[in-house]
């Protein structure tokens, strides 16, 4: 087993940019200068930072799938159960299992599950709620929600290093460089 | 104060969406000042202050109901659906534009729905939870509302999976509960936008954990936009579900003028219909007051007018293929359902609907009367009354006349039915008010997305 490296006793480093542009192309410089912990915060979603930061695919969709195939099973598994098991009632011999009248009841609870698990599966798969989070500690973060952009690179890049790391950042352009505390 | 003012004098045309000059940080402020800093308007005060007033009456006829029952209301045989369903079917109706401009016009890339989805998502929710009062109001003892729900009893019993009206629960509490997350998503960036703006404790705790510490991570975005796309994509053949299903509450009826098969077509194309006036209704006093002519402009007002002449149209159609279906059927008793609408006692009602949704929205074919801020605010009214009208064509005229002549009867309203559907307007009122108080109502993080700034750099669509 390789020993454990002490914790670094930064988060990282925050970038600051005037312009999603900016940071569109700091991004994509990073990535080509070998560096991959990096986050980038804006604040509105930017397509192109997918690509530039090299963003996994989300595995959101398949659980959203799998939330409305359970909604759709457990509609209708109540329905056949307790029509059919649990408390049939003969009306002149007509079918129990009467899955036509069914569907409006399945169709509702499968969009019901598929809609609760998009929710909790997107905010699951962000970790939040987290009240807290490093680069909050940061005081012109505050400008990430409104129209500053900001890129950064965590201590736990393998090329992490804070001279040099910081000076590569300034040399793509950041308005400001700050270090982020743990 | 020139966050006030629209940047250009005149306002931007009815070709943009946003008005010239905009930046991410302009926009930003433009909006959460409205909720962060700017004084509250005597508009609000007094719009408020109605709202809540009539919500008190509200609550006055619903604690008579509750104490005397049913009796109070003009319900009794042969019209056992008054007020309540007409106002049932009419709020959840309204409800269905807010769904539309956030979801359907969202996977049709129409980028002009970016600024009113916010308030017609709050508009849906609030319409929603006045409908979702009146059924069970309306059951007798509805104290007893839970046995709609499937539940483990000792009695062992089980709702009726093949009434209607136990499909329309699910509907309408699927629907209710998809609005609020597909509304409470979108508001997540904007919280925390109004966390890190407000300099007061109390607010920056409260938006704090109401936005769950989101910080705008790329990674979060990219999982952000897709849920809601997702959310999107599931609420759009909900919607279309819902009034489909409040539909199949009459169709699945054999009473004449009920039970018809261009009931969920037409039902779902008049809640549209009835919705984006209620939309209008609502948009064009408050970009008036807060003076939002940047954001909603012409071009949205244009376009949702045409919504509304479309729909109408539609709507217009439907009417046309009830009279002649009901002829066509060669019923004796389809036919007279139509004749009695037309000349009985309820006619009145009947040709008022005609004038307020099918000759009405006509004076929307002029360009002049659709960017008539003024003009268009008065259609959108007549089109709601007529809506409601509509529905009570459709719930008393069919009830009060049926098969048997000597079971016919009249139906009139009581002081408590209109106390009840005047003091839902109120609630719904009172509660938007505390909407656009205390929240963004235009979404902000979307607003940025229009913004020159964010243009430049998008990638042109494949």
């Amino acid at each position: 087993m390789k020993p454990r490296r002490p914790p670094h006793p930064l988060h990282g480093l925050l970038a600051e940019f005037e312009t999603p542009g900016n940071l569109i192309e700091a991004a994509r410089r990073a990535r080509e200068a070998g560096y991959t912990r990096m986050d980038a915060y804006t604040p509105y979603p930017i397509h192109e930072l997918t690509e530039a930061l090299a963003l996994p695919r989300t595995k959101l969709p398949l659980i959203v799938f799998a939330g409305g195939a359970i909604g759709c099973a457990t509609a209708l598994g109540m329905q056949w159960f307790s029509a059919v098991v649990h408390y049939p009632i003969n009306v002149g011999g007509r079918p129990l299992a009467s899955w036509p009248s069914f569907i409006p009841i399945t169709f509702e609870l499968t969009v019901l599950f598929a809609a609760i698990a998009a929710v909790l599966g997107m905010l699951g798969l962000n970790g939040l709620p987290m009240p807290f989070h490093p680069v909050f500690s940061v005081p012109r973060f505050a400008l990430a929600s409104r129209d500053r952009f900001f890129l950064a690179i965590e201590s736990t890049d393998p090329k992490f290093d804070t001279a040099r790391t910081a000076e590569f950042l300034r040399s793509l352009g950041a308005r400001e460089v700050n270090e982020v505390e743990r | 104060m020139s966050d006030l003012e629209p940047t250009t004098p005149g306002g931007p045309t009815d070709r943009e969406i946003i008005g010239p000059g905009h930046t991410f940080g302009s926009v930003t402020d433009k909006i959460s000042s409205i909720v962060l800093t700017r004084k509250t308007p005597m508009f609000w005060t007094v719009g408020f202050g109605i709202g809540f007033l009539l919500t008190i009456l509200m609550l006055f006829a619903i604690g008579t109901l509750f104490v005397r029952g049913v009796g109070i209301w003009g319900v009794n045989a042969p019209v056992g659906w008054g007020f309540a369903i007409v106002n049932f079917v009419w709020w959840i109706g309204i409800g269905h534009a807010g769904t539309l401009i956030s979801a359907i016009l969202l996977l049709l890339r129409q980028e002009w729905r970016t600024s009113i989805n916010r308030f017609a998502e709050a508009m849906t929710l609030f319409a929603v939870a006045q409908a979702g009062m009146y059924p069970i109001l309306h059951l007798g003892r509805p104290w007893l509302a839970y046995w709609l729900t499937p539940y483990p009893n000792t009695m062992a019993l089980w709702p009726q999976w093949r009434s209607p009206l136990v499909w329309d629960v699910f509907a309408v509490s699927t629907y209710a509960t998809v609005s609020l997350l597909f509304w409470f998503v979108g508001l997540i960036p904007d919280l925390a936008t109004l966390r890190d703006r407000s300099k007061k404790k109390l607010p920056q705790i409260v938006y704090g954990m109401l936005a769950m510490g989101w910080r705008g991570s790329a990674m979060h975005w990219h999982r952000y936009d897709m849920a809601y796309l997702l959310l999107a994509g599931i609420a759009t053949p909900l919607v279309v579900s819902v009034h489909t299903v409040v539909s199949f509450d009459f169709t699945i009826g054999i009473i004449p003028g009920w039970h018809s098969t261009i009931f969920p077509p037409y039902f779902v194309a008049g809640a549209i219909y009835g919705g984006f006036a209620m939309v209008l209704t609502i948009a064009i006093p408050l970009r008036a007051v807060y003076r939002l002519e940047d954001f909603v402009t012409l071009r949205h007002l244009q376009n949702m007018a045409k919504i509304l002449l479309a729909t109408g149209l539609i709507v217009g159609y439907g009417y046309m293929i009830e009279a002649f279906m009901s002829w066509y059927s060669g019923s004796p008793y389809e036919k007279f359902m139509m004749w009695n609408r037309m000349t009985g006692p309820y006619a009145p009602i009947f040709w008022g609907l005609m004038l307020c949704n099918i000759v009405t929205p006509q004076f929307l074919w002029w360009k002049s009367v659709r960017t008539s801020p003024l003009g268009l605010w008065i259609i959108a009214v007549i089109v709601n009354i007529g809506m409601w009208l509509e529905r009570f064509v459709i719930v008393i005229t069919s009830l009060h006349r049926d098969f048997l002549p000597s079971s016919w009867g009249m139906y009139y309203p009581t002081g408590f039915d209109w106390a009840t559907y005047i003091g839902t307007i109120g609630f719904f009122v009172a509660l938007f008010f505390l909407f656009i108080r205390f929240l963004p109502m235009i979404s902000i993080f979307e607003m940025r997305t229009l913004v020159p700034e964010a243009e430049a750099v998008k990638e042109p669509e494949p």
